[in-house]
């Protein structure tokens, strides 16, 4: 099953607000965007945030698009390139998931 | 089903510990999940079976999802299935290794992991492992089965660490031995020499062990975590 990149994007679009809205300094907020970074030096997200914005997204898009994946599998954590640094690369993984 | 209010998932309830305490906390007014690899043995409103292997990662990750879309809660989680073999470790086949860690160590770490995610959107679980009072008797002819059980032990306490930010507790309960089919090919002499080494020398109950767990899933036991209640004083 070929999945939507768009829907996909809103998704974890989605689940960024969610954190966003716990935060009250627009400064630490993240900016919805594809290059945002979600990893590194460089990353508005701690490593607790971040586990709960993986979680978050997972379950969103089991919830609203149906897709079941689990995105802490081998395949993810052996790539070179760690598909979790920013959000283009995040929905980019995920569209290369067989589902 | 009918829609209790608090949601548990026990492994291993077709019988023994697992098959008690799913009726116990049925009982109690949970909405209980169980599983195993054979058929149901419960009957209830408040019981749903899945056939599975715990090591099995897409069979427990879909029964995980599939509990929390329905019911958008998993308040408790217990991993109780296990498995045992004894022999001496000159005699142990490595499928015997294999099997041991496949249900006692992946079976509770997938579990764990795919309930704390749950969890973990909640901020609010309840973790409760089995292990065994051979972890602290160092048992010999149970080499294999103390490993496993170890490795779960410690899991429990660095779980219990990871988890701690989502107000989720990790603690596991060290059995004695009691009646069940777990022990039933272990000789007379050998469960009385565990007996004899135990401060309170008797076979331990089902009632024992639920006793712990009902204060380790108390709502007021919420500053309890990473720790191990052996029973029997072992």
């Amino acid at each position: 099953m070929a999945i939507d990149r768009r829907k996909v994007l809103e998704t974890v679009y989605a689940s960024i607000e969610t954190i966003n809205e716990e935060r009250e300094n627009k400064e630490s907020q993240l900016e919805l965007k594809e290059e945002t970074r979600l990893v590194g030096r460089q990353s508005k997200l701690d490593s607790l945030k971040f586990v709960g914005l993986i979680i978050d997204i997972e379950q969103r898009l089991a919830d609203e698009l149906g897709i079941e994946i689990s995105l802490t599998d081998e395949k993810a954590m052996s790539q070179a390139r760690s598909p979790f640094r920013n959000v283009q690369s995040l929905v980019d993984y995920i569209c290369s998931l067989e589902v | 089903m009918e829609t209790g209010e608090e949601v548990m998932i026990i492994t291993g309830t077709r019988k023994g510990i697992g098959k008690y305490l799913a009726e116990y906390y049925i009982g109690k007014g949970y909405t209980v999940f169980g599983c195993s690899r054979g058929e149901p043995t419960i009957k209830s409103d408040s019981y749903e079976h899945f056939c599975l292997d715990v090591a099995d990662e897409p069979a427990v990750a879909k029964m995980v999802r599939s509990i929390y879309k329905k019911r958008k809660r998993i308040d408790v989680l217990i991993n109780n299935a296990g498995a045992a073999s004894m022999n001496h470790v000159l005699l142990t086949p490595l499928s015997s290794v294999e099997a041991m860690f496949r249900t006692n160590v992946y079976g509770t770490f997938l579990f764990s992991r795919e309930v704390a995610k749950c969890m973990a959107n909640n901020k609010y679980g309840r973790i409760v492992n089995l292990v065994t009072i051979a972890i602290p008797l160092k048992l010999e002819g149970e080499s294999v089965y103390v490993a496993s059980k170890s490795a779960v032990e410690r899991f429990t306490q660095v779980l219990a660490k990871e988890l701690a930010s989502f107000n989720i507790t990790c603690n596991s309960v060290g059995p004695t031995p009691v009646s069940t089919d777990l022990i039933r090919s272990v000789p007379e002499e050998k469960i009385q020499k565990i007996l004899d080494s135990l401060m309170i020398k008797r076979l331990g109950t089902f009632e024992d062990i639920s006793n712990v767990i009902d204060f380790f899933i108390a709502k007021s036991s919420a500053y309890i975590t990473g720790q191990t209640i052996y029973l029997g004083g072992g």
